[in-house]
């Protein structure tokens, strides 16, 4: 399975990004094979709006089945579910430890939005 | 001569005085017997009405058209998300997803649907209610609560008035709303406070009017006599100052009952009257 982790920077020792939708970057870590790809989010970055919209489509586009990040609006919810997308929120620390994490079932799966929308 | 004549009043920011400047002016309209228009396109905060104490007799709603999607004629070709500016539609994992409240109207997603998948239909943003206040024709827009994208009402305030002079209030800033509401104004009247804050925003609304090619001058408010802030870049700018109203609690006192200095502070309805003439004059009108 694909999971993207938002991140600040371009590998497992990086910080977590704990915004989704303005999030620097992904990291994108198959759990069978172990490997990662990193795709850029510059193009949100400034967006503005719908930034967490665009978000769900680009990892969408590449296969991802879950998401784990810090937090999560509304409307990025929506399309992540639309996608089939699972969302983990509340993850901190580096981009390894939060793989650990969801890998040992300490991040719990999030029902909904746990943020207010930025743009209502 | 044509029978219309819009005079906008703006500002760079809020509260300089807007508001009091263009419903006194329509108060002097009035009283000195033209048939005039109140215009309030402030929709997001709308507070004319305080002052003029309009009878409203009409109400009517305004809404932008949004997309809908047959999700039955969708072929998932992702077309109408890559028009979209707004991220107000999106196809997803073979979704189409909108999101109303983002959507700008433009119908560039229906347009460019190879499968004719897309209809519109119509979202609220807001109402229009007017009225009369003495002989003062009143209009103004309310944007409904929540809603963040005020043009199209700010329009549909400017496509209502008079054929006579319309005094149009406009929402504080530089932006998009403020440019809706002048666009298209024979004349703008920038108020502002003589402050280096005020003289800031005042730089950046003249620049704006300037770009849109639009005549206009300056309205001093709270102006004290020692200080040339406003009179020093005015000159600079070749922009006419047309009243200075001067910095007196009376007017602050009146405002707070809701009272306009025009009526209710002696000495006033004269300024107003004559920044009428002139504003009218400088207009050619
Ligand atoms: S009408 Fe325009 S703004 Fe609205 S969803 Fe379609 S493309 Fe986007
Ligand atoms: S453009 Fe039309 S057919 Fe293509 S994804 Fe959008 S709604 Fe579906």
């Amino acid at each position: 399975m694909k999971v993207a982790v938002t991140s600040m920077g371009q590998n497992m020792e990086s910080k977590v990004d704990p915004r989704f939708g303005r999030a620097n970057w992904f990291i994108l870590f198959n759990t069978e094979t172990a490997e990662y790809e990193v795709v850029s989010n510059e193009q949100n970055l400034n967006a503005g709006q719908g930034a967490g919209i665009q978000s769900a489509e680009i990892i969408s586009r590449n296969g991802v089945e879950a998401l784990i990040t810090g937090n999560c609006g509304p409307k990025a919810f929506k399309a992540l579910g639309a996608a089939g997308i699972q969302v983990y929120c509340g993850a901190e620390g580096t981009v390894a430890e939060a793989l650990e994490s969801f890998k040992s079932g300490k991040l719990e799966k999030a029902s909904g939005a746990n943020v207010e929308a930025h743009w209502a | 001569m044509s029978p219309k004549l819009t005079i906008a009043v703006a500002s760079g920011k809020g509260g300089t005085g807007k508001t009091t400047v263009s419903a006194s002016l329509s108060c002097a309209a009035a009283d000195a017997g033209y048939k005039v228009a109140y215009l309030d396109c402030d929709v997001e905060e709308p507070n004319g009405h305080l002052f003029l104490k309009p009878e409203i007799d009409c109400r009517h709603l305004v809404g932008i058209p949004v997309p809908v999607v047959d999700q039955k004629k969708c072929v998932a070709c992702g077309a109408c998300g890559q028009i979209c500016q707004y991220s107000a539609i999106v196809c997803i994992n073979k979704n189409i997803l909108t999101f109303d409240k983002m959507c700008h109207g433009c119908g560039g997603c229906a347009l460019v649907c190879p499968a004719g998948a897309i209809t519109e239909k119509s979202r609220s943003i807001g109402s229009i209610e007017g009225g009369s206040a003495g002989r003062i024709s009143f209009y103004h827009g309310n944007l409904f609560v929540g809603e963040a994208f005020s043009p199209p009402l700010i329009r549909a305030v400017r496509s209502t008035g008079c054929n006579g002079l319309n005094i149009v209030d406009a929402p504080p800033g530089t932006s998009c709303p403020v440019i809706s509401a002048i666009k298209g104004a024979d004349y703008v009247l920038l108020v502002t406070e003589p402050t280096p804050f005020g003289i800031n925003d005042l730089d950046i609304a003249a620049g704006m009017v300037k770009e849109l090619g639009i005549p206009h001058a300056v309205v001093v408010n709270r102006h004290d006599p020692d200080n040339t802030l406003a009179r020093d870049f005015c000159r600079d700018r070749g922009i006419k100052i047309l009243a200075e109203i001067p910095d007196d609690r009376r007017i602050a006192e009146a405002y707070s009952r809701g009272a306009l200095p025009y009526s209710a502070v002696p000495g006033y309805r004269e300024l107003f009257k004559e920044l009428l003439i002139s504003a009218v004059k400088e207009a050619k009108w």
